[in-house]
C-alpha cells in the first residue's frame, strides 16, 4: 500500500449537496473531474493520489540501484522492465492528480520540500540481489493487496489509472518470486541471502498498510467517500496468510515467533510491527529518507535545461510553422 | 522560468479495425514529442497500432450540470430501437 497515512479533509459544504453527492457514491456512480465534490474529498484525494504517485516514483530508486549489476542478462531485462512499469504508474496517477486542479509542478515540489510524503518501503535499503526478489514478492505484493480493491474507488480517474496499473503489476510480484525461488535452489551463502532479505522487509512491507485500525483516525470519511475500500488492518491480515503459504513453499522462515494459524479466527496470528520504528521514517529518520530525496532532487534540477530547451525547441518550431517555413505535422 | 510541457490526451487503437479510443494523458512539448511519450508510457505490452494525441486545451466538454437536458430527451423515443416494434413470428427473421 503506497497511501499512509492519508488525512481526511473535513468538510464545510453545503448539507443538501453533500447528501447528494454521497448519495451518487452509495450508488457506485463514479465521480468524474467536472462534477461538483465536496473540497474535502478533492483535497484528500490529491494528497492520497499524489503521495501513490510519489511512491511509484520514488520506488524506482531501491530497485534502479541493482539494475547494472543483475546476475543475468534476463533478470537485467526483467528488472528494467519492472522499473521502467513503476515510471508508467507514476505517470499515470500524476495525471490523475492533476484533474483535481493541482499541477504536476506543484506535485513534484511539494515532494521535494516534504509537503508530501511517499510510502515508508522505499526508505529501506537495497543491500543485496535477493532484496530484488523480496522487494518484488513482498512489497509489490503488499501494494496489489491495496490497489485492487482501489479499482472501485469513487472517482474515475484514479479507478482507470488503478485498472491498467493492476494489469501491469502482477508480474512484479511473479518476478520476485520467481527470482527467489531460482536462488533458494542455489548455494547455501544464496539461500543464507534470501533469509536475510526475508528478515529485513518483513516488518516494514507490514508497516505498508498503515497503522492499526484503533489509530486511524482518518480512515472513517475516506472509507464513506470510497477512496479507501478497506481497514489497514484487514489488508494486513490477508497478505499474511496470502504470504505465509509462499514463504514456505519457498523454504523461508518468516521473523515472527507468534506467528501461527488461528483455527477459530481462520487467519494466521502475528506480531504487529514496532511502530514506534514507522512513525519514525515517516518523520524522516529512516536509513534511507535523506538519500532518497537527494536523487529526487538531484533529477528535479538536472532535468531543468532539458526540459526547458525542449520547450524552447517547441516554441521556435511552432514560430517557424506560423511563419510558413515548416509544413503541419501529419 | 517554470512553464510546464502541455498536457496532451492520448487516443490510442488497440487493434486494425477498432476505433482509437481514450487511454490516458501526458505531458510533452510539442506533439512528436507527445507521440513518443505516449508510446512508452501506454503502449509497454503492445497495446496499440496506433495513437493520436490531441493538446488537452483543445478538448470541448459537454457539462455535467447539462447532462438532463443534453440526454434525456433520447430516453423516451423507444420507438428508436427495433424492440419497439412487434413483428410476428410467423414472418421468420428480421
Amino acid at each position: 500500500m503506497y497511501a499512509q497515512m492519508i488525512k481526511s479533509e473535513a468538510t464545510q459544504e453545503d448539507t443538501e449537496k453533500l447528501a447528494a453527492f454521497q448519495a451518487r457514491i452509495d450508488a457506485g456512480q463514479k465521480i468524474e473531474p467536472k462534477d461538483w465534490m465536496p473540497e474535502g474529498y478533492r483535497k484528500t484525494l490529491i494528497r492520497q493520489i499524489g503521495q501513490h504517485a510519489h511512491s511509484e516514483i520514488v520506488g524506482q530508486l531501491p530497485e534502479g540501484n541493482w539494475i547494472t549489476r543483475a546476475p543475468s542478462l534476463e533478470r537485467k531485462a526483467n528488472l528494467l522492465a519492472k522499473v521502467q512499469d513503476e515510471a508508467g504508474h507514476g505517470l499515470y496517477l500524476y495525471c490523475a492528480a492533476e484533474t483535481l486542479g493541482v499541477s504536476r509542478d506543484e506535485l513534484t515540489e511539494m515532494l521535494l520540500d516534504g509537503r508530501m510524503k511517499y510510502s515508508s518501503i522505499f526508505n529501506y535499503p537495497t543491500l543485496t540481489w535477493a532484496d530484488m526478489g523480496a522487494v518484488g514478492w513482498l512489497v509489490d505484493g503488499a501494494a496489489i493487496m491495496n490497489q485492487v480493491p482501489l479499482q472501485r474507488t469513487s472517482y474515475g480517474p484514479y479507478a482507470r489509472a488503478m485498472v491498467r496499473i493492476c494489469k501491469e503489476e502482477s508480474f512484479h510480484q511473479r518476478q520476485g518470486y520467481h527470482l527467489l525461488m531460482h536462488m533458494m535452489k542455489g548455494t547455501k551463502e544464496q539461500r543464507r541471502m534470501c533469509q536475510d532479505a526475508m528478515n529485513r522487509m518483513w516488518y516494514p512491507a507490514l508497516m505498508m498498510f498503515g497503522p492499526s485500525d484503533k489509530d486511524s483516525v482518518h480512515s472513517e470519511q475516506s472509507m464513506r467517500w470510497k477512496i479507501k475500500m478497506n481497514t489497514n488492518d484487514e489488508l494486513r491480515q490477508k497478505f499474511v496468510d496470502e504470504t505465509v503459504p509462499q514463504a514456505k513453499y519457498l523454504g523461508l522462515e518468516i521473523p515472527d515467533e507468534n506467528l501461527r494459524w488461528n483455527d477459530e479466527r481462520g487467519h494466521y496470528d502475528f506480531s504487529e510491527p514496532d511502530w514506534s520504528e514507522f512513525f519514525d521514517v515517516i518523520k524522516g529518520n529512516g536509513p534511507c529518507n535523506v538519500d532518497r530525496i537527494a536523487a529526487r532532487q538531484k533529477a528535479w534540477d538536472d532535468g531543468a535545461w532539458v526540459r526547458e530547451a525542449m520547450l524552447a525547441h517547441a516554441d521556435k518550431k511552432a514560430a517557424r510553422r506560423a511563419a510558413g517555413e515548416l509544413k503541419n505535422v501529419a | 522560468m517554470s512553464r510546464e510541457w502541455p498536457l496532451w490526451e492520448v487516443f490510442i487503437r488497440g487493434q486494425h479495425g477498432m476505433s482509437h479510443r481514450h487511454v490516458g494523458s501526458l505531458h510533452a512539448p510539442d506533439s512528436e514529442r507527445a507521440i513518443k511519450n505516449a508510446r512508452d508510457v501506454y503502449t509497454r505490452r503492445n497495446e496499440g497500432v496506433s495513437i493520436w494525441v490531441v493538446e488537452a486545451k483543445h478538448i470541448a466538454a459537454s457539462s455535467p450540470s447539462e447532462k438532463g437536458p443534453m440526454f434525456e430527451p433520447s430516453r423516451d423515443k423507444v420507438y428508436r430501437h427495433p424492440t419497439f416494434y412487434d413483428i410476428p413470428d410467423e414472418v421468420g427473421k428480421m
